[in-house]
């Protein structure tokens, strides 16, 4: 009887080593994967023209899709051509210019819609059919 | 022609009639200031529109708010004159194509044609005709019954369109149209305009220039056949009875295409 407790409480003391030798393991690992996605920099895009967006830049980070989808099918299909979830209001204030004076195409490179889903791996659409720069005359600004 | 127009044409003809005394008189007969003139032309213009509350000699109608749907009040619709249309003139094609940045690429023979010219022989009598073709924008669209997304759709002020967010590029329409209308994009395209996204794998078609009519001003075909000397287009409002548009298909004989497939098109042609 002596033996067999003390081969349980071995096997107790055993188990419970091998559980902290795991947890450290995992704890080390877990460290290592949060600091290499640290290393990953933040998208960074040049900011917009306007004073303010349309919508807390919370809520259009997260949901500036339903919001183009909704204008999108408003426009499309019952004609309604209001800038403040449109597209084009999109590109009118966040497309940069360049050094000559030109706008860039918000999709290009570091611009502000492709750091962003370059970042999130998300690819964007919208821009095979929609132009990325604002019009020459910027007619759906706010 | 716009209810704005002809708002805008009454008040002119309001200021154009009103004696000129009239405004000297309010300044003690010394020559009216011209912000002056402008107020008294505006009041004049007003006191001719509004009679009495409620009663108006023309209707305040003007472009429908920007947030406001498309309604079912109007029906867009052009009339097509085909004895003022000469073969050889193709500004209504080329202003469509700069209007909606059509026809740059490499294969013309691919590019989407939303007008095209059509030369036409009478073989009997040898008389020969001239006249643009584009979509009819009919009632009871053809292209919107075949197609299996809902893509291809009617707006409420009956222009024909087609939603490329939802278009599978499957191209029943283009075989369901009558007028082949309707073109698809076999290319990546580029340098598009902020007004007409396009882009490839679907289908497109003349929309009316709706952008446009949107904003109370006339298709840009229309527009360049004015400035061509032609004035074989007129575009308006086929419900308004008021409507240059609506007084022509009123007073004169016209006649839609391929009448028997019972389309009702907005579309009409006259001298045809």
């Amino acid at each position: 009887m002596i033996w067999g407790d003390l081969i349980e409480r071995g096997c107790k003391w055993l188990s419970c080593a091998m559980r902290v030798v795991v947890m450290t393991i995992a704890l080390s690992l877990g460290t290592s994967v949060i600091e290499v996605y640290a290393e990953v920099s933040q998208p960074v895009f040049p900011s917009a023209r306007g004073e303010q967006c349309v919508e807390p830049v919370d809520i259009m980070r997260r949901d500036h899709f339903e919001f183009l989808k909704h204008q999108r099918d408003k426009t499309v299909r019952e004609g309604i051509r209001t800038p403040r979830h449109s597209l084009a209001g999109c590109i009118d204030c966040h497309a940069d210019k360049d050094a000559q004076g030109r706008f860039v195409p918000v999709n290009a490179k570091g611009q502000f819609c492709q750091s962003c889903h370059v970042y999130a791996a998300v690819k964007i659409d919208c821009f095979s059919c929609h132009a990325a720069r604002p019009s020459e005359r910027v007619s759906q600004s706010p | 022609m716009t209810a704005l127009a002809a708002t805008q044409r009454a008040r002119l003809n309001a200021s154009a009639s009103r004696p000129e005394s009239i405004v000297m008189d309010m300044k003690n007969s010394s020559p009216a200031s011209p912000r002056r003139t402008f107020f008294t032309q505006a009041s004049a213009g007003v006191a001719l529109l509004a009679l009495a509350p409620g009663v108006r000699l023309v209707d305040l109608a003007l472009a429908r708010a920007q947030d406001e749907p498309a309604s079912a009040a109007q029906r867009w619709g052009l009339l097509v004159d085909v004895d003022r249309c000469v073969s050889g003139c193709d500004a209504c094609v080329s202003a469509c194509n700069t209007e909606h940045g059509l026809g740059d690429s490499e294969r013309p023979q691919t590019d989407a044609q939303w007008i095209r010219k059509v030369d036409l022989v009478d073989n009997n009598t040898g008389r020969q005709l001239s006249l643009p073709l584009m979509c009819q924008h009919c009632e009871e669209p053809p292209c919107v019954d075949v197609c299996p997304t809902g893509a291809s759709f009617r707006r409420a002020d009956g222009i024909v369109l087609v939603d490329k967010h939802t278009c599978i590029g499957c191209r029943y329409c283009m075989m369901a149209c009558p007028y082949k209308a309707r073109s698809f994009i076999h290319e990546d395209l580029t340098g598009q305009k902020t007004h007409a996204p396009r882009g490839k794998g679907v289908v497109e078609s003349c929309t009316l220039c709706v952008h446009r009519v949107d904003r109370d001003e006339s298709p840009a075909c229309v527009e360049a056949c004015t400035d061509a000397g032609r004035e074989a287009l007129v575009f308006g409002d086929i419900n308004d009875r008021n409507d240059p548009l609506a007084t022509q298909l009123a007073e004169t004989t016209t006649r839609e295409l391929r009448a028997d497939l019972k389309l009702n098109t907005a579309v009409r042609y006259r001298g045809l």
